[in-house]
């Protein structure tokens, strides 16, 4: 069986990637200028100052896009195909690439949608299902 | 002071396109230089700006005195500059600018690549951790803001079939094109998912080439006796910095910003351009550049598209000579090269009566962005 691609854990993501195996989805949040922030870096993009930590996301977001493969760009996808990767932004602000739980045919874009981590192979990663008790 | 028309693009060369094994990117772009420089019909000694992009397939530090070197020249300024497939188009007008200011009197801009016969890992590899997801390649990028686009403005796949349409159409025209086999709006959309929703036939050709192109002033070009010098009348550059994930507006792109410093430079607005090179590595990069260029509203460039108009003897005949999803994948530059024939009037596909033509180039996922305007 092929490995699958492996995130690089050092000390700025650790805490990010130890959190999504508990089932909590964490972004970056700077204690000086309030911005927040995916994915995990080491200064605020907005005042480059490097006084932030990690606040636990709600989990709620909307879904900006999303894209099914049908080709697959490293073995260990091959026999997933085809499978969904979306961009979701959460209510908190900040934007990231996650795996979808729900058909592609139900899915349309700024829908609302809900953190359901996904563990496979030994990696817990964030992923998002239409949250069905929003009524749109 | 404009920069309109004070330069001119004196000579044009390239490579053959397609699979090339047995030549390096090096050799694609002596051979581009050295038929670029006759073109112009002058000596190598009189080049002394030398502006490279290195071959995005393989990194190679300071390529641009290898390239120097190679041609057996000692330029006084130049090097690589980075932009991915922007950076042709940059190149000429930073050429420009350095001729302008004194810091040379002629240039060559050069780029080759062989991601067919060489690698083309640069456009498979997986994003950073976010490989974890199967987030990879290049054409998903493209397929993450298409679907936006489709979504948000009611873009169909058929529409961005008549882009892959009329490319094809004008390639297979080009005895010179990779790619000769005209296709209908019916054949694109039976060709097989990619990354859903670009097809197949969305994405570009994977292909060895390379191509040149020789800047002066228009004042030296008189002098040299060069014998027909199309002068750039504006060029501009524009950039985001967000990749696609983070990128506030996904259906909006740099190519805006561009187009307006081009425009301006130049005196010109869509209406007074002829004909339309424009970067066509995925169908829906045609697509917003249309919009953000300003030939059509935002989100009205399905309906642009969908009747022909970018076919020639349409309103805006587009990548005359085949483009990336037809002529060949590599350089990029080759729409520059077309656009100075059609302004020539030596075209294959020769647009009667063209005198302005508008050329894109873009690098990343729409991060990068390059116009250029010919004309006369």
């Amino acid at each position: 069986m092929t490995t699958r691609p492996e995130p690089e854990i050092d000390e700025r993501n650790r805490e990010y990637w130890a959190a999504l195996e508990e089932g909590v989805l964490k972004y970056q949040r700077c204690l000086g200028c309030g911005n927040a922030w995916l994915p995990i870096r080491s200064e605020c993009p907005r005042c480059l100052e490097a006084n932030w930590t990690m606040v636990p996301s709600s989990g709620r977001g909307r879904l900006i896009s999303w894209v099914v493969y049908h080709t697959s760009y490293h073995p260990y996808f091959e026999d997933k195909l085809p499978y969904a990767v979306a961009v979701v932004q959460l209510e908190e602000g900040p934007r990231l690439i996650a795996s979808l739980v729900d058909e592609p045919s139900e899915l349309r874009i700024d829908q609302r949608m809900v953190l359901s981590v996904q563990r496979d192979d030994g990696r817990a990663r964030a992923a998002f299902a239409v949250d069905r008790d929003y009524a749109r | 002071m404009s920069l309109r028309g004070t330069a001119v693009i004196a000579g044009i060369g390239q490579t053959e396109y397609g699979k090339l094994p047995g030549r390096n990117p090096l050799s694609l772009n002596v051979e581009a230089c050295r038929k670029a420089l006759a073109d112009a019909g002058i000596e190598k000694d009189v080049v002394d700006g030398l502006f490279v992009k290195y071959p995005t397939s393989t990194f190679h530090s300071m390529y641009g005195q290898t390239v120097a070197e190679a041609l057996g020249i000692q330029p006084a300024i130049g090097g690589v500059w980075d932009q991915g497939g922007a950076a042709n188009a940059s190149m000429i007008g930073f050429a420009v600018m350095a001729i302008e200011a004194g810091q040379c009197d002629v240039a060559l801009v050069t780029f080759a690549d062989n991601p067919r016969t060489g690698t083309r890992q640069a456009y498979q590899r997986g994003w950073g951790d976010d490989a974890v997801y199967g987030w990879f390649g290049t054409p998903a990028g493209y397929a993450m803001i298409a679907q936006r686009h489709m979504q948000q403005f009611g873009t169909t796949s058929e529409q961005l079939g008549a882009i892959a349409v009329a490319c094809r159409k004008h390639g297979a025209a080009n005895p010179g094109a990779q790619l000769r086999n005209p296709i209908t709006i019916a054949d694109h959309q039976a060709s097989r998912w990619i990354v859903e929703p670009l097809r197949r036939d969305d994405c570009c050709l994977v292909s060895d080439g390379g191509a040149a192109a020789v800047v002066m002033s228009a004042e030296r070009a008189e002098e040299l006796g060069v014998a027909d010098p199309v002068p750039i009348l504006g060029f501009g550059q524009g950039q985001t910095s967000w990749e696609v994930a983070q990128r506030p507006d996904l259906t909006s792109t740099a190519a805006a910003v561009s187009a307006s410093k081009a425009f301006a430079m130049a005196g010109l607005g869509p209406k007074d351009i002829d004909i339309a090179e424009i970067y066509d590595c995925f169908t829906i990069t045609v697509l917003l550049t249309l919009e953000d260029y300003g030939f059509c509203a935002k989100g009205e460039g399905g309906k642009f598209v969908e009747d022909g108009a970018l076919e020639l003897g349409g309103a805006l005949p587009l990548n005359t000579a085949g483009g990336l999803l037809s002529e060949t994948g590599m350089p990029g530059m080759q729409l520059v090269l077309e656009a100075v024939r059609q302004i020539r009037g030596t075209a294959v596909t020769q647009v009667p009566k063209a005198r302005t033509a508008i050329v894109s180039n873009q690098g990343g996922i729409m991060h990068t962005h390059s116009t250029l305007i010919l004309g006369r």
